[in-house]
């Protein structure tokens, strides 16, 4: 009888010490970056590395191709099937807060004080997501043509102007030396028209909505500001200054290095094969239109799913994977902007006097995120048909003002999205 | 006379023969395009775009892009879900389909025509429309698997597989076949004393080689090729992923189309196979039953 309580006391001990009791929480976690050998290694590293750092939580990985991840995760949150951890692209993360698939990151403002801003993802006054980079647009070109030209090269603080712009666009298609004077990648639908083409609006002082009250799209959509950028917009392909709509997307990759584009329009992901290309290529600032250069901002960010059981394990690993030495291996890794300051000086190419080191400035000078509101997925898409049509010939103020029908309609469907 | 007559027959054979090249040619385009690319540097394989290099081994050839491709996704994993999922659905849905063709053909049970105009208006409805209502209800079904009952079937090969046996336009081609087939021998096989299940399977099935392999055929195109949607939303583990979705794998920022090329390379080999096998079967049934595919 005595060896009852001993063998009950083995029993209690064993069962306590067994792998079950013993066993992490598991937490699973989605990314966009299938396909992607140098994405998919860093963030395999820091699930690993977090895995190894500690015993309460194991993080598991599926990886989907970016172009059908959105949708892969809109059909897991209908079927009630969403991970722990999600990443969600800057603009479309109100979107996926407001319908309920995400919850608020608990995490310290002071942690992420040094952060480019649009590396961090707020909607309705909570943090829901953070990025370990931001992407970036420039201007690029060679020193050789500007000095071939006679134009001056322009600085954050001193960018061209709207007549210097176009001065220097017409300047080069009189030369008949290229095939175009700029390239803006009309190939490259999608999301690449609001992202690289609105701030080109706001620059002229309009907006996609109306960022006051987020209810209308009414007076900055299709008002004197946007009717103006609009006109530009459509003489940039009457006058033949860039490829229109038809651009072929092999011409959109191979032009400017192939010498027939002497200007584009494009981001710092798109940067390197240039810097091989050409020792006097040029990053330069966006030009002012008279409402200040702008570039937009937001690039792929971490938050946690609604539906997860373990914030706080969530959350853990996102601050885990908010470290320096990460966030500088993904920029070397492929070529985005780090978000910190600490973290640019460990990069190859974001360092002070590194080749890329115009992309982090003009981040934290120009950068602005585009609407931050759940109806941006809606009028993002709105306003690319309309800047296309308008591209193709449509009468600019109708096109807007349809557009501006429709973003309105849209909000009104959706009780206004939340604000 | 009979000279120049000769004459004109041979030139008319020659011009015929050199247009059914000419067509074989231009049909012949895309796929030489394709194969050509995929041994071609990306940017060599654009900058030929604009030529006619582009239907040309010319310049830096290689198997790189292969190399490549296969090392930045599991193609021969997608390369098997899409076959096992094609198989065993295109084998289901002939079997089952077939059965309800017979039935609506020759059993004349009540309500079967209407029954049968029913499952042809389903035809209209394009799948996007119930995509959302069929993951809600996929994703709360049973499913006794190795581990019991479990609930739920995503990111399983069954739910890539249940929904698309039950098909209209198998059941409609079946349907059409059958009702072509000469009656005697049905009413023959009764007369003898044959059961409905022995006359399907040793008087109507063996006669329906051409209708099988058109069936075949296009299902087989349907769930190999063009299974994009459903997968996408009801699978989210790449243990399950099929051919279309792997696609997606190399559209990145920049696309590497040269790994592109090599990646649809390697997922055609299948269906040209295929087609080679069934295609006399194929082009028999379009001939006797009006359908194109």
């Amino acid at each position: 009888m005595r060896k009852l309580p001993r063998i009950a006391t083995t029993l209690v001990a064993t069962i306590a010490l067994s792998p079950a009791a013993l066993a992490a929480t598991e937490l699973s976690m989605w990314y966009h970056g299938a396909g992607n050998e140098v994405e998919s290694k860093l963030i395999n590293q820091i699930v690993s590395d977090f895995n190894a750092s500690q015993s309460d939580w194991t993080v598991t990985i599926e990886s989907f191709p970016q172009e059908s991840y959105n949708d892969s995760v809109v059909a897991a949150a209908l079927a009630g099937n969403l991970p722990d951890i999600i990443d969600v692209d800057g603009p479309v993360m109100p979107n996926w807060a407001w319908s309920g698939y995400m919850q608020p990151l608990p995490i310290d403002e002071a942690e992420i004080a040094d952060f480019l801003p649009g590396t961090i993802g707020r909607w309705d006054g909570k943090i829901y997501s953070i990025g370990l980079w931001d992407a970036a647009v420039a201007t690029v070109t060679r020193r050789s043509t500007l000095e071939k030209f006679d134009i001056r090269v322009p600085t954050l603080d001193a960018p061209w102007t709207a007549e210097e712009f176009d001065a220097a666009l017409m300047k080069i298609k009189d030369s008949g030396e290229f095939d175009y004077p700029i390239d803006l990648g009309m190939a490259w639908t999608g999301e690449w028209y609001p992202y690289a083409f609105s701030p080109f609006l706001q620059s002229f002082g309009g907006d996609i909505v109306d960022r006051s009250t987020y209810q209308t799209a009414e007076g900055v959509l299709n008002g004197d500001a946007a009717l103006a950028f609009g006109e530009w917009w459509q003489s940039l392909f009457t006058r033949e200054l860039t490829p229109g709509t038809s651009q072929d997307p092999a011409d959109r990759e191979t032009g400017f290095i192939e010498g027939r584009y002497a200007i584009q329009w494009n981001g710092n992901w798109a940067a390197v094969p240039m810097l091989e290309a050409f020792d006097d290529v040029l990053f330069l600032p966006a030009p002012d239109f008279g409402n200040g250069p702008t570039i937009g901002a937001a690039s792929w960010q971490f938050g946690i799913s609604a539906s997860s059981e373990h914030p706080d394990g969530a959350a853990a690993f996102i601050k885990f994977a908010l470290q320096d030495k990460y966030m500088a291996a993904f920029s070397d890794g492929i070529g985005l902007i780090p978000p910190t300051p600490q973290s640019a000086a460990m990069t190859e190419k974001y360092n002070s006097g590194g080749p890329l080191e115009v992309f982090y400035g003009l981040s934290k000078a120009q950068a602005l995120v585009r609407p931050v509101t759940p109806g941006y997925v809606v009028a993002a898409k709105v306003f690319e048909k309309a800047l296309a049509d308008i591209a193709n010939g449509a009468d600019v103020a109708d096109t807007l003002d349809a557009a501006v029908d429709e973003i309105n309609a849209d909000i009104e469907k959706n009780g206004g999205y939340g604000h | 006379m009979a000279v120049v007559s000769r004459d004109n027959r041979g030139l008319r054979l020659a011009v015929r023969y050199l247009v059914l090249v000419l067509v074989a040619v231009v049909f012949m385009f895309p796929l030489v395009f394709m194969i050509v690319s995929s041994l071609k540097p990306t940017q060599q394989l654009l900058s030929d775009t604009a030529s006619l290099r582009a239907f040309l081994p010319v310049g830096d050839i290689s198997l790189d892009n292969y190399f490549a491709a296969f090392a930045r996704a599991p193609v021969g994993l997608f390369v098997f879900n899409s076959m096992l999922i094609t198989i065993i659905t295109v084998s289901a849905s002939i079997f089952l389909c077939s059965l309800a063709a017979f039935s609506f053909v020759y059993l004349n049970w009540r309500g079967s025509g209407l029954v049968l105009s029913i499952a042809l208006a389903t035809l209209i409805i394009p799948f996007e429309t119930i995509a959302i209502p069929l993951l809600l209800f996929v994703s709360r079904l049973p499913w006794i698997g190795m581990n019991g009952i479990e609930i739920g079937w995503l990111n399983t090969y069954h739910v890539q597989i249940i929904p698309w046996i039950a098909d209209a336009l198998t059941i409609f081609l079946f349907v059409q076949y059958f009702k072509d087939l000469p009656g005697e021998l049905v009413e023959a096989a009764r007369a003898e004393g044959a059961s409905w299940w022995q006359i399907y399977r040793k008087v109507v099935m063996p006669l329906s080689g051409p209708v099988l392999a058109t069936a075949a055929i296009l299902k087989s195109l349907k769930m190999y090729n063009e299974q994009y949607l459903w997968p996408l939303i009801v699978v989210q583990d790449e243990a399950h992923r099929p051919i279309m979705v792997g696609l997606g794998y190399f559209f990145q920022l920049d696309v590497a189309w040269g790994e592109v090329m090599a990646y649809l390379s390697v997922i055609t080999v299948p269906v040209l196979v295929f087609y080679l096998v069934l295609q006399r079967a194929f082009i028999a049934s379009i001939a006797s039953t009006g359908v194109k595919g």
